[in-house]
């Protein structure tokens, strides 16, 4: 993956399929600390630890349509070429949690990209699953509710075309004007 | 254009979404909407779906046809991936693959549009399988 927020979108399409109601995903830029975390938290139905003990193996799926599973192994791939690394928690019932730290200077930490596009391909394709994102760096935040742009937007579907593109502005607007990115 | 910075902004454009959004659902067949999958899995966004599923989001809704556009899993095709599903109205889905921009244009002018097949068509494999279990 070029981007961080690739990753991102690629994670949360476990969540769909875990069939989650709630995406959280979190994002915590500290420079003086010089750490890059991400944590994309769902609700979904979680692993058990067998499952999880395999979930970075790039050989396990348990998908039917094929026979890998790279999501897991690519971003670990990536979080330990920039210094980092990835940590899963999980249990049954109880969603899962995929948090990865990268060094915030290093080479070889991938750029974050664009992740405004990325949460409203999310937000659009999966208009019944709420949203939460949070993005701090030093001490500035942004956040986005899906719950409380639906208040907003009272009975207009949320995944229509023109909505989403103001959405997608909306973020930019904010991270840009918060010196997120 | 007026910049959204916050919800509040967001709530000021509702009138001019609300007009939009009624256009769409005063068409003639609701339920004659395109439908356009495209696969959203690992392969598919290493491949370069999301910008697939940006330019069909935007340029559906710029050159007015009426389409849902939504993300599935992988379809199995990952070798041919950015792929996506096309099903117009009264049709069987068409799966493309190796779709980039400049192909996501024709399918949309030439299949979406004009009901053209497009080269670049998977073959869907399992209903042929489904096909010989019944015979």
């Amino acid at each position: 993956m070029k981007e961080l927020s690739l990753h991102i979108l690629d994670i949360v399409q476990n969540a769909i399929s875990a069939e989650a109601g709630e995406v959280v995903i979190r994002i915590e830029e500290d420079t003086a600390a010089n750490t890059y975390i991400i944590s994309i938290s769902d609700n979904g139905r979680g692993m058990s630890p067998e499952v999880l003990e395999r979930v970075t193996d790039p050989y396990y799926t348990s998908r039917r349509t094929r026979k890998v599973g790279m999501g897991i192994p690519l971003l670990m791939h990536s979080a330990e070429q920039a210094g980092g690394r990835v940590t899963i928690r999980s249990a049954p019932g109880e969603g899962t949690t995929v948090e990865a730290m990268f060094v915030h200077d290093h080479i070889d930490r991938p750029e974050m990209g664009d992740i405004g596009g990325v949460l409203v391909l999310l937000i659009g394709g999966n208009p019944g699953i709420r949203f939460r994102y949070e993005h701090r760096k030093d001490g500035r935040t942004y956040m986005l509710d899906t719950v409380e742009v639906q208040e907003v937007l009272e009975d207009m579907p949320i995944s229509d075309p023109g909505v989403l593109k103001y959405i997608r502005e909306m973020i930019r607007e904010n991270l840009a004007e918060n010196d997120i990115i | 254009m007026t910049k959204i910075k916050s919800l509040a902004d967001l709530k000021k454009m509702k009138q001019d979404l609300q007009s939009k959004i009624a256009l769409r659902e005063k068409s003639d067949k609701p339920e004659g909407r395109v439908l356009v999958k495209v696969a959203m899995a690992t392969c598919g966004i290493a491949s370069g779906s999301k910008e697939v599923m940006e330019y069909m989001i935007d340029e559906l809704d710029k050159r007015n046809i009426d389409a849902i556009v939504t993300q599935t899993g992988c379809m199995g095709y990952c070798y041919a991936e950015p792929t996506i599903e096309v099903t117009l109205p009264d049709n069987e889905p068409v799966v493309y693959g190796y779709v980039d921009l400049k192909k996501a244009d024709e399918i949309i002018e030439k299949y979406i549009r004009n009901q053209e097949l497009v080269e670049g068509i998977i073959p869907v494999n399992y209903q042929t399988i489904e096909k010989d279990k019944e015979e």
